[in-house]
C-alpha cells in the first residue's frame, strides 16, 4: 500500500472510474463520460501505468480526441505516472449505455434524450418515435431534420411551445 | 464475436495470419475499396460545407460527410494493419495516387446541384446499408465490429437520402425533372457495386467478406420502393461504366485529390 500523499495516484479500477466521473463530454458539458457510456473499462498495473478503454459514440465524432485528452489530464493531475487510453470499437456504443441520471441531465439541459431501446435499425419507412419537448414537455413535436447540431442528434421542433430542440438519435 | 477491437497499436491483425500471402493482398485491397468509398465520398459531402441550399442541409450533408470520414477511418487504419507494412491511415489516405485507388466510380462524380448529391447518397447508401449488414457477420471479428458500428451511422443516411428523394420526385415539376435527371446520370455506376473481382473469391469462401451480387437482390427491392414513392422512373441499364476496384477511376478522382492530399504532398508529415 502507498501511504496517503498530496497527491494519491489511483491504485485500483474503481479509483479511476471514480476519477474519471469528473471528466464531462466536451460539447455536452452536463454529461459524464460515464453517463455516455463511453468508458468501457479501467486497469491500473502493477507499476501504476493506468489504461483506460473507451468506445467512440460516432465513428467521426470530433469530441472523441478531446475526451481522450481530458482523461488523460484527470489522471495525470491525481498523479498517474502511465496513462493509455485505448480505443474499442466492439461492442458498438449505444444510446442503452446512457445512464438514467444522464437522461435527466440531458433533458433538463434542453435535449431530448434518446427515446426506447436502440434494437431496431433506423428504417427507412419506420415510424419516427415520439420526442417529448425539453422545454415544455408536450409530445407535440416534430423533427425538422435527421440531423442536428451534431451526428449524433436530429433536429426537432415543440409545436406546443414553438421552441426548436436538439433530440439524442437512439442508436 | 469480438470483445474489443483496438485501433490503437501497431501489432498486424490477428485475421492477417491465416492468409497466404495473395489472398492477404486481396484483403488488403477489399478493405480499401470499402476504406476510399467513404473517404471520397466523405470528402464530396464535406465540399457542400458552407453551400447548402438550406442551414438543415449544410448540416445534415456535413455530418454525414463526418460518419463517412470516420468509417474510413477505421477501414484504412485496418487495412495497414492487414497489410503489415507499416502504412497507417495518413499513409494510406494521403500518399496514394489515383490508380491505387479502390472505391467506386460512383462515390467521386461530382455533386451536380442537391438531386444529383442526395440521388447519389441514397444509391451507395443503400448499398452500404447490405454490405455492412452483410459484413457485421464476418469471419473476422475486427472487420465485423467496424461494419457492425458503421451500419447504424448508415441507416440515418439511407433514410435521409430517401426521405429527401421522395420528396424530391414527388413534389414540384421542377425537384422532379432534376431528380429524374440525377438518377439517369448515376445510374450507369451502379453495376459496379454488385460485381464481385476474381481475386476476391478465396476470401468470399472463408467468410471474411461477402459477394457483392448477393447484395443486389435487397439493394434493388429498396431502390425500387423509394422511386415508386418519388414516382420516379427507374433508369434502363445501359452502358454500365466499371473499373474503381482495379483502379480505373475517371478525371474527377485527380483532382479531388489534389485538394485532399495537396498539404501531406508539399508538407511531408505535417501535423497540427
Amino acid at each position: 500500500m502507498v501511504s496517503a500523499t498530496q497527491a494519491s495516484p489511483p491504485q485500483d479500477r474503481e479509483a479511476v472510474l471514480t476519477l474519471l466521473e469528473e471528466v464531462t463530454d466536451p460539447e455536452i458539458p452536463v454529461l459524464t463520460l460515464g453517463d455516455l457510456g463511453v468508458i468501457r473499462d479501467a486497469a491500473v498495473d502493477p507499476e501504476g501505468a493506468v489504461t483506460v478503454t473507451i468506445t467512440p459514440t460516432y465513428s467521426g465524432c470530433p469530441a472523441m480526441t478531446t475526451m481522450e485528452i481530458d482523461i488523460r489530464d484527470r489522471l495525470m493531475r491525481a498523479g498517474a505516472r502511465a496513462v493509455t487510453v485505448k480505443t474499442v470499437l466492439s461492442p458498438a456504443w449505444t444510446t442503452d449505455w446512457m445512464t438514467p441520471s444522464g437522461r435527466e441531465k440531458l433533458e433538463a439541459y434542453g435535449i431530448a434524450p434518446p427515446v426506447g431501446k436502440a434494437g431496431g435499425r433506423a428504417s427507412l419507412f419506420g415510424e419516427d418515435p415520439t420526442v417529448r419537448c425539453p422545454q415544455c414537455k408536450s409530445e407535440e413535436t416534430q423533427k425538422v431534420s435527421e440531423f442536428g447540431s451534431t451526428a449524433c442528434k436530429a433536429h426537432y421542433r415543440c409545436k406546443s411551445c414553438g421552441e426548436p430542440f436538439d433530440y439524442f438519435k437512439c442508436i | 464475436m469480438a470483445e474489443t477491437l483496438t485501433m490503437t497499436g501497431e501489432e498486424t491483425a490477428p485475421a492477417a495470419a491465416g492468409l497466404s500471402a495473395a489472398d492477404r493482398t486481396a484483403y488488403v485491397d477489399y478493405l480499401l475499396h470499402l476504406g476510399d468509398a467513404g473517404l471520397i465520398l466523405g470528402h464530396r459531402l464535406s465540399e457542400w460545407c458552407g453551400h447548402g441550399p438550406i442551414l438543415e442541409e449544410d448540416i445534415a450533408l456535413t455530418n454525414i460527410a463526418l460518419d463517412l470520414i470516420g468509417q474510413a477511418r477505421m477501414l484504412l487504419t485496418y487495412a495497414g494493419r492487414v497489410e503489415g507494412a507499416g502504412r497507417d491511415e495518413d499513409a494510406l489516405a494521403y500518399r496514394r495516387d489515383v490508380t491505387d485507388f479502390r472505391n467506386p466510380l460512383i462515390c467521386e462524380q461530382p455533386n451536380g446541384d442537391f438531386a444529383m448529391t442526395v440521388a447519389r447518397q441514397f444509391l451507395v447508401s443503400a448499398w452500404a446499408y447490405e454490405l455492412f449488414s452483410a459484413l457485421e457477420r464476418s469471419a473476422d471479428p475486427d472487420l465485423a465490429g467496424i461494419a457492425a458500428k458503421s451500419l447504424k451511422e448508415v441507416s440515418y443516411h439511407r433514410r435521409h437520402a430517401g426521405e429527401w428523394l421522395i420528396r424530391l420526385g414527388d413534389g414540384t415539376d421542377e425537384s422532379k425533372r432534376r431528380a429524374q435527371d440525377a438518377l439517369d446520370d448515376l445510374w450507369i455506376f451502379t453495376d459496379e457495386l454488385f460485381e464481385p473481382e476474381d481475386a476476391d473469391r478465396p476470401l468470399i469462401d472463408a467468410g471474411l467478406v461477402v459477394d457483392p451480387a448477393t447484395l443486389r437482390a435487397p439493394w434493388e427491392a429498396m431502390v425500387d420502393r423509394v422511386l415508386g414513392e418519388a414516382t420516379l422512373d427507374k433508369p434502363e441499364a445501359e452502358y454500365p461504366r466499371r473499373g474503381g476496384r482495379r483502379g480505373a477511376h475517371s478525371e474527377y478522382l485527380g483532382y479531388i485529390l489534389a485538394d485532399l492530399q495537396f498539404l501531406q504532398r508539399a508538407y511531408p508529415d505535417a501535423r497540427w
